[in-house]
Formats: structure tokens, sequence, C-alpha cells
């Protein structure tokens, strides 16, 4: 069987006007299906990037990313977006909700992209375990930051995705908001199998994980 | 000091970032675009002016029935004018056995000032163009007046006492638009032979004219003071009294020009608003941050007001500087194009340009980025904090004012200014209010649609007061620009009518009643349309109402209702008008009318003289009493060329006078040996060619389409940077939700499919209501400012719609092209 993640030689790196900046310099790891890896590291050590590597919302300068098997350097653009579609969820620290969509549209987005017939059924199923049933025509401005995250998250996991990324969830929200968010991540993860991955500061929070890799100017730490 | 300092770096470091450079730009193109058409126009219209001069001989004229002061051409002299004297009156001329009756015209050897005449001296000799009148001694003859003395070149020509050597034929004069119905052929004789002719006797009916051209201030001091000076018998003349067809082209010229600028300067405003906004929105984190760092209102004020002043002077500076090297060009073209050499631009657009870039930000861009002012230090640290927006009555009413002052001063004319701000104010109210039904109608309808449908149609239900802001403002651009379409259109095929190519070039006169069956016959013969005949006496004025009437009985209507009522002038008597004829008031006589007679009046002629209908005219026609109640007031299309009246006369109301008849004919080339034949057969007829004077007529229409067509496409290149300004103005939350989308998994197709529905019913909308504002807006133009009558258009609102929806998706996809070429985290990370 593949791993849900497999990452091999990864480097990115950026010309400066007179140098080259190196961000990420040859990683490699693997994460199995259903595991939670959290990517820790100072500002600047390259988390981001590498989360944004693997769920090919960049292009890497070197190495390779195979996400369920697939390699993304094998895929364009509008292919690394169908498999986004299908098999992969996002959540991003300052929530990016569609602002024009109530919570229900937002979270019937993703389904209405990928062909799904009956979008409305699933999206306000979720809405409800993320506890906004009542919510459900609420515009993002209307909503608390804790709220908009639940609806992020709702919104990663409608489309059942393998894999889930998280770029500091709590990031917005305060400790206790940050708590109730996490815990509602890590119980959605654990009902559906999903392997998550996630990008934090907090080390508690990475301490939650079954994985932890730490990052610094770029490269692992072990 | 130190303030400024700042705000001038801030507005480098803004400049450098990136952060202004839309503002920038947009200034630019406002600035660009008003001080371009003022340029060009201004140029133009004083390309168009010495157009007219040179139909006068020079700038102005004084006409007199006696000699004209020493006084007069030496004040001229003093005030630096060029003057040049002429006098014409009507004499025999005579070689051996040949007379004929010529309108002689002594000219000195400065006239024309403007313009020059064309002569050929010999048969075989080429055509020159030449300044200033025959040598002494000599004499020029027209092509009819040689033919008729059967003269050569070199043979004496007898004018008065004086022999003359006939030196050139006189092909063209500059002036001779202005009295195309003179019958009589033309000699043109040397100022200083004239008293040599004794023809210059106490009685003798010489009309004197003194011409002066030079720099505009002078001229219009001349005019003053000559008005002032005015004496019995004189007459000033400007390009304003030229012929009334061409005066009429000038003057829809210059209005249509004057729009032009208006709309350009509309679509100028929309562009900094649209730009001031985004810039604002773009500010709002630096001047918290600068708040929390311990600066007070007023100083980011000052900043920000600092800031906008350097923007508008570099903004300003550089679109004039672009819109001076766009004159050049499009002035050197339009200089071929004209025919003419355009004068240099004045310098009045550079200061108007200044002018217009900052009362432009002044009531666009000052009111949200003074709001930066009240950032709270807060959303340093909470993103989420409210900002206080300024009141938008406020920003609507200051936009407005500044718009309105801008468009009265521009348009120089309240009327017109007026209309403008009026369709202005209309149409983003119908804008906003149709945009707002819409709006409403499409949040509970938005659920049937799919994914990249929804998404895009819902991105218009969104901020309420954007959307209504964005399509108001693409409807403003879209409207201004389809009244230019209206108008121009409308204008250029009324000019293209008015002059058909079988317009007449040649009027037949003098013919007798007897001769009317034989001289229809004559030209149905040789093949030509059925001409009219109309019938014409010469008339005076003897009483209205039965109270007599003098040139002082008008003392209070003003100069022209004294010559009027003072003059003889034409009669004239149909059955039925032409369609060159327009009822303005009461009732045109039916085609078999009988008994009382009745006359019809054109309307100006009617208003100067203070007529009403019902009022009884009585004229004295060659001794004989002519009364007749007035039934009708009429309006003339005097581009028609065909023979028309100021008064006219019901069915046989000039039975018994010993009237003459007139008719205007379309003779093409091969045909026009005809005419001699025609003379010929009966002698006493004149055909007057008016190919000539139609020449010179039609290029100064040709002409003065080409400008508009320059301005125009000008203001079609402004309005589509406003339709950029107006997409690119929400191109960063665009980009940003596209990218989210592309996480979420959204194919490019799809992306490309939620962009183009939000910009195709964007630009529907503002297509729709757009068209039918402007269809409106030009039906009050047509009527009120270019007395044209109008017809609703129905395929161009189409046009409208389509060109709306098409310009905002081609626009809308260019402008966001960016989105489906950059990762998706690239386009998060920039914004």
């Amino acid at each position: 069987m593949s791993h849900a993640i497999n990452v091999t030689n990864l480097s990115k790196r950026v010309q400066l006007p007179a140098s080259e900046l190196c961000i990420l310099n040859d990683v490699s790891f693997t994460i199995e299906q259903g595991q939670t890896l959290a990517i820790v590291g100072a500002s600047g050590s390259g988390k981001s990037t590498l989360l944004a590597l693997l769920a090919g919302l960049d292009s890497a300068s070197e190495g390779r990313v195979e996400i369920l098997g697939i390699d993304l350097n094998t895929l364009d653009e509008d292919g690394r977006a169908k498999l986004r579609g299908e098999k992969v969820g996002f959540v991003f620290q300052s929530f990016q909700l569609l602002p024009a969509l109530s919570a229900l549209e937002n979270v019937m987005l993703p389904l209405e992209l990928r062909g799904d017939n009956k979008p409305e059924i699933a999206a306000r199923e979720i809405l409800q375990q993320v506890g906004l049933g009542e919510r459900l025509d609420h515009y993002p401005r209307q909503l608390s930051g804790g709220e908009q995250q639940r609806v992020a998250i709702a919104r990663a996991f409608v489309v059942q995705p393998a894999v889930l990324f998280a770029d500091e969830p709590t990031g917005n929200l305060d400790t206790e908001t940050g708590r109730a968010v996490i815990d509602l991540l890590f119980e959605l993860n654990q009902n559906s199998g999903t392997t998550l991955v996630l990008v934090t500061h907090d080390e508690r929070l990475a301490a939650r994980c079954s994985k932890q890799l730490r990052l610094a100017s770029g490269q692992i730490v072990l | 000091m130190k303030l400024i300092k700042l705000a001038w770096r801030q507005t480098w470091r803004d400049l450098a970032a990136g952060e202004i450079r839309l503002m920038l730009l947009a200034l630019i193109i406002a600035v660009l675009a008003v001080t371009a058409v003022s340029f060009i126009t201004d140029r133009a219209e004083q390309g168009l002016q010495q157009e007219a001069n040179r139909l006068l001989g020079g700038d102005a004229a004084l006409r007199a029935d006696t000699p004209i002061a020493i006084t007069v051409p030496a004040s001229a002299k003093k005030l630096n004018l060029n003057v040049a004297q002429t006098a014409s009156f009507p004499s025999m001329v005579q070689t051996g056995a040949a007379v004929t009756l010529a309108d002689i015209k002594a000219v000195d050897d400065q006239y024309p000032l403007r313009g020059e005449f064309e002569i050929q001296r010999g048969n075989t000799s080429q055509n020159e163009t030449v300044r200033g009148g025959p040598k002494p001694g000599t004499l020029w003859l027209s092509a009819d007046a040689a033919r008729k003395l059967n003269a050569q070149f070199g043979q004496a020509i007898g004018v008065g006492d004086a022999q003359l050597i006939y030196a050139a034929t006189l092909l063209q004069e500059p002036d001779a638009a202005l009295d195309y119905f003179n019958v009589a052929p033309k000699v043109m004789i040397a100022l200083r032979d004239l008293p040599s002719t004794g023809l210059v006797q106490n009685g003798s009916r010489i009309q004197y004219r003194l011409v002066v051209a030079g720099n505009k201030p002078s001229v219009q001091k001349f005019v003053q003071n000559t008005r002032k000076n005015l004496q019995r018998g004189q007459r000033l003349e400007s390009s304003e009294d030229a012929r009334p067809e061409v005066r009429s082209a000038l003057d829809r010229a210059g209005r249509f020009l004057s729009l032009a600028a208006l709309v350009s300067l509309i679509l100028a405003a929309v562009a900094i608003a649209l730009a001031a906004r985004r810039h604002s929105a773009r500010h709002l984190d630096g001047s918290a941050v600068m708040r929390c760092l311990g600066a007070s209102q007023a100083t980011i004020a000052f900043l920000q007001l600092g800031e906008l002043f350097f923007l508008g002077l570099v903004g300003s500076g550089i679109g004039i500087g672009l819109a001076w090297l766009l004159q050049l060009v499009v002035g050197g073209y339009l200089s071929n194009a004209m025919g003419v050499v355009l004068p240099a631009a004045s310098l009045q657009p550079i200061w108007a340009g200044f002018a217009i870039g900052f009362t432009v930000l002044l009531a666009f861009a000052v009111p949200p980025v003074l709001a930066l002012r009240k950032v709270p230090a807060l959303r340093v640290l909470r993103r989420d904090v409210p900002i206080s927006e300024p009141s938008a009555w406020a920003v609507g009413l200051l936009g407005l004012s500044g718009l309105g002052a801008l468009l009265w001063w521009k348009a120089d004319s309240a009327v017109l200014g007026g209309l403008i701000l009026g369709g202005i104010v209309i149409t983003a109210l119908v804008l906003a209010g149709i945009a707002w039904l819409l709006l409403r109608w499409l949040k509970s309808t938005r659920h049937k649609l799919h994914g990249p449908w929804r998404y895009g149609l819902a991105n218009l239900s969104r901020h309420q007061g954007m959307t209504l802001t964005q399509v108001s403002a693409l409807g403003l651009g879209l409207m201004a620009l389809l009244l230019l379409t209206f108008v121009r259109t409308d204008l250029l095929s009324r000019w293209q009518q008015t002059l058909p190519s079988d317009a007449p070039n040649r009027f037949v006169i003098n013919v007798q009643p007897d001769q009317l069956p034989a001289v229809t016959q004559f030209v149905q013969d040789i093949g030509l349309q059925n001409a009219q005949l109309f019938p014409m006496v010469r008339a005076r004025l003897q009483s209205v109402n039965g109270k007599a009437v003098t040139g002082a009985s008008y003392k209070n209507n003003g100069e022209r209702a004294m010559r009027l009522a003072e003059r003889e002038f034409n009669l004239s008597s149909v059955a039925e008008f032409g369609k060159d004829n327009t009822l303005v008031a009461g009732e045109f006589w039916s085609k078999n009318h009988s008994g009382a007679l009745e006359m019809s009046v054109e309307q100006g002629f009617a208003e100067s003289l203070n007529w009403k209908l019902g009022d009884v005219v009585r004229f004295d026609v060659a001794g004989t009493k002519l009364s007749a109640k007035i039934t009708s007031f009429r309006k003339i299309e005097w581009e028609s060329f065909k023979p028309n009246f100021f008064v006219v006369i019901s069915p046989n109301g000039l039975q018994g006078l010993s009237a003459s008849y007139i008719s205007a004919l379309y003779v093409p080339k091969d045909k026009q040996n005809k005419m001699d034949d025609l003379v010929r057969q009966f002698p006493n007829l004149s055909v007057i060619d008016i190919e000539a004077v139609l020449k010179q007529v039609r290029s100064t229409v040709d002409q003065v389409s080409r400008v508009v067509e320059s301005v125009f496409y000008f203001s079609l290149f402004a309005g589509l940077l406003v339709l950029l300004a107006a997409v690119q103005a929400s191109q960063d939350e665009r980009m940003r939700e596209a990218g989210v989308m592309r996480v979420l998994g959204a194919s490019k197709k799809q992306l490309r499919l939620a962009q183009a529905t939000e910009f195709a019913s964007l630009g529907l909308l503002a297509g729709l209501v757009a068209s039918i504002s402007a269809s409106v807006i030009a039906s009050l133009i047509a009527t009120k400012v270019f007395s044209l009558p109008w017809s609703f258009n129905l395929p161009l609102i189409m046009y409208g719609v389509l060109g709306g929806t098409t310009l905002a998706l081609l626009a809308g996809l260019w402008a966001t092209r960016k989105v489906t070429q950059v990762p998706p985290m690239e386009t998060l990370r920039s914004l």
C-alpha cells in the first residue's frame, strides 16, 4: 500500500536580485494514512512553504511530492486542483471564507466544484456536526472568528478528504476558542480516518499529533 | 516641513511599492484624456475658426455703404492688426461689341488676409493661388464674365472710363461662399484703379469693406470699439455671420467637441473615484500602524493630503506631458486630414489640466483618503474592528459638486452642463435602483444555480454598496460612450444627409413666367430630374396689423431686426413645402388653397421681428401692395442647398406681380455643357455654378466630421481605461478569492466561468440601464441643444447592452488573467 504522503529530496529556492535564497533544502519524509503530523519550527523556517508544496499550491525547485501515490510533478495546475478537490482538504489561519457566500454556500462550494449533484445535504449535515446548524444562512462577516474557522473546517471535511492540511489553524483565535477548534479538528479527523498535516507554533498542539517534523532554516532537524 | 518631507517620501515609497500606482495611473489617464481632448479641440476649433475666417477673407470685416473713415483702418493698425480694403458694385463692362453687367470688386494688394485667390494666367497655364488682387492697370475676370465678353488674355476691357488688361481668370475667391447668390459675372480690379474708372459718384451703389486680421484679443478689441462707433449703413461681420449652413456646421461642431470633452471628463472622474477607493483600502493597515506609533489624526490627514498633492502634481504633470505629445501626433494627422495648417495649441489646457487633476482629486479622492485618519490603532491587532467610512451622502455631494463645476466650466453652457450632470445623477440613481432590485432578486434565486455560476452571481450581491457603486460607475462610463455614439452617429448621418451626392449644383434664375413651360421642357429633355421652379419677387415691409413700420420701429429688437425691416427681401409662393421645411407652429395651407392670402414665415425671422401667428403683414412689391395673414412658422434646413425663403405666400399669391422664377438643379458632369445650350436658348437666364461653393462647404463639413471622429475615438479609449480601472478596483479581493477557490479544487475553466459570469452580469446590467439612459439623454440633447429630430434607436440599445457585456467581460477577464497563471499560494501571499 502506498503512503498517504511521500516526500523525496524536496527543495524550494527563490531568486533574489543579488543571490538565491533557499527556503527548503532537501527534505524527505513519509506519512501513513490516518497519521497526524505537526510541522513545527520558528518563523521563516520554511513550514508554510513545505505545506504549500505538499498541497500542490506551489511548485518545487527540486524533489518530489506524492499524495496517495500520485506524483504532483506529473500534474499540471488543473490536475493538482482536481486532486485537491477530490482528496485534499485545507484549513487556513485566516479562514479564507468567501465573503459573498453564506456559511452553507461556502461549505457547498468544493462539492459543487467537483460536480456533486446534491451538495446541500452533505453541507447541512457537516455544519450541524460543527455546531453551526442554526447559522447556515449567515455570511462570514456575521460570524465570530471561531465560528468562521468552524465553517472552514466543515468546508475542508465535507469532501471527505484523504489528507487534510491545516496552516496555523488557531493562529487567529483566542486560546479557548482555539482549543475548541482543535478538539473539533481532531474529532472529525478521528471519525473519518483522514491524514492530518498541520503547521503550528503551538508545542501543545504539536504534542497531540502522532508525529512531529521540526524545521530549521529549511531543513529537518532531528 | 518635516511632515512635507515625510509626505514626499511616503509618495515615493508607495510608488516604489506599487501601492499607489493604480491611483497615479488613473490620474494620469484622467488628466491625459481631458487635456489631450482640450488641446485637440482647442487646435481644431482654432483651425475651424481660421477656415471660417478664410471664408470671410479676414478675422472680422466692417461693411459700409459709404466710404469708411480713415480713422478706422488707423485704429486697427494701432492694434497691430493687418488691414485690407475692398469696394464692390455692379457695373457694365465691355470689350468691343460685347457688353455685360458685372459685379466689380476692387481689392487692395493685401486682400484677402485669410485664404487665397485661385487664378489662371493663360488658357494653358497652371492654376495659381495668390494673395493680393490684380496689379494696377490689369483685371481678372470670372470664367462666365470672360465667356460673356468673349475676352482674350491681354485684351483691354472697359470698366467705366478705364481700360484694364485682362491678366487672369478668377477661379475661386476665399469669400465666394458669402454671396454665391450673386448673379452677375465677377470682375476683380485693383483698388488703386477705382478712381480712374470714374464709377465712384454720388448715388453709386458701392459697398465698402474693411477686413482685419491678427491676434484674437486685438480683433476682439477692434470689434468692440467699432461696434460702439457703428455709423448708419455700417455693419460688422465676423465668422458668425458667414453662410448659415457653414455657421450651423461650425456651431454644431463646437458643441459636439465640448460634449466630447465633457464625456472624457466624466470618465476621468469615474476612474479617479474607483482608484481612490482602492488607494484608501490599501492604506488602512499603514495608517493603523502609524496611529499605533503615535501619529495624531491631524498628522495622518496632513500626510495623506500631502501625498495626494504630490500625486496630483506628478500625475497631472505626466498626463499633461503625454497629452502634449499626443496632440502633436493627432494634430499632425488632423492637419493632413483637414488639409489646413492647424495653429499650435494654446497654453490654456496646461493650466486647465492641473486644475482638473486637483479638482477631481479633491472631489473624488479626498473623502476616502481623509477617512484613513480615523482608522483605529486597534486594527493593528484586530483586523475586524469596524472602520469609519466617510458619509456616502457627503462623498456623493462633494463628487457631484466637483463634477458639476468642471462640467459647467468645460461646457461653457449651463444648459449643456446641466443636461449632462442631470443625466449623470439620474443614471446613477436609476442604475443603483435597478441594480438593487436585481440584487434582491438574485439573492432569492441564487440557490437554483451551481458552483461557479452561483459564486459569480453571489459576488454581485455581496457588499451591496460596493456592487451598486461598481454598476453605477460602469454604467456611467458606458452611458457616456453610448451618448457619444448616439449623438455622433446622429450628427454625422445628419451631415451626410444634408449634403447628398446629388445636392443641387446649379441655380437657374431669372426665368420669366412665359418661359416656364419651355424651360421645364428643356430640363426634362436633357434628362434631369423634374425641377421645381419657385416664383420670386423683391418686397419691402410696409405695415404689420395696419401699423406702418420702418427700421426704427424695431429699435428694441436689435440690429438684425432693423436691417430686415429696412432692406428688400425675396418673397416666394408655393403650394406645398418640401422636406427641408418643418412646421413649427400654426398650419400649412392645403395644396389647393384659394381665398384670402396666407403666409408662412421662418421661425428665426419671425422671432427677430416679433411677428405672431394671425398678424397681417403688408409688403410693397414694386409699387403694388401685397397683404397676407401669418398662418404658420417654419424651420428651414439651409444645408439642403435648395432655394428657400424666409417669407412664403400661399398659392397664386404672387399673381399679377412681376415675378421671376428660380430653380436648383443637380447637373451631372456629362450634362454640364447643356447648361450653355440653356443660356443660349434663353439669353435672359443666368445659370449659377454653385459647385465651387458646395465644394467649400462640403470640405468644411468633412473636416468637422474628421475632428469629431478623432475626438470620439480618443474618448472611447478613455472609456475603455475607465472600465479597466473599475475592474481593477476590486482586483485584490477577486484574486484572493480565486486563490481560495483554486485551493478548494476549482479548475481554471471553473474559475474563468465564475469570473465570466460575474463580469458579464455586471456588464449586462450596466449596459442595459446605460443604453436606456443614454437614449433618453441623447433625445434631450438632440432636440434641445442640436435642434435635430430624434427617434428611438433600438439597434443602438442592443449594441450598448452587447458592447457593455463584452467590454466588461473582456476587461474583467484580462485584469484577472494572472489568477489562473500563478500558483494559488503566490496569489494568496501577494495580497
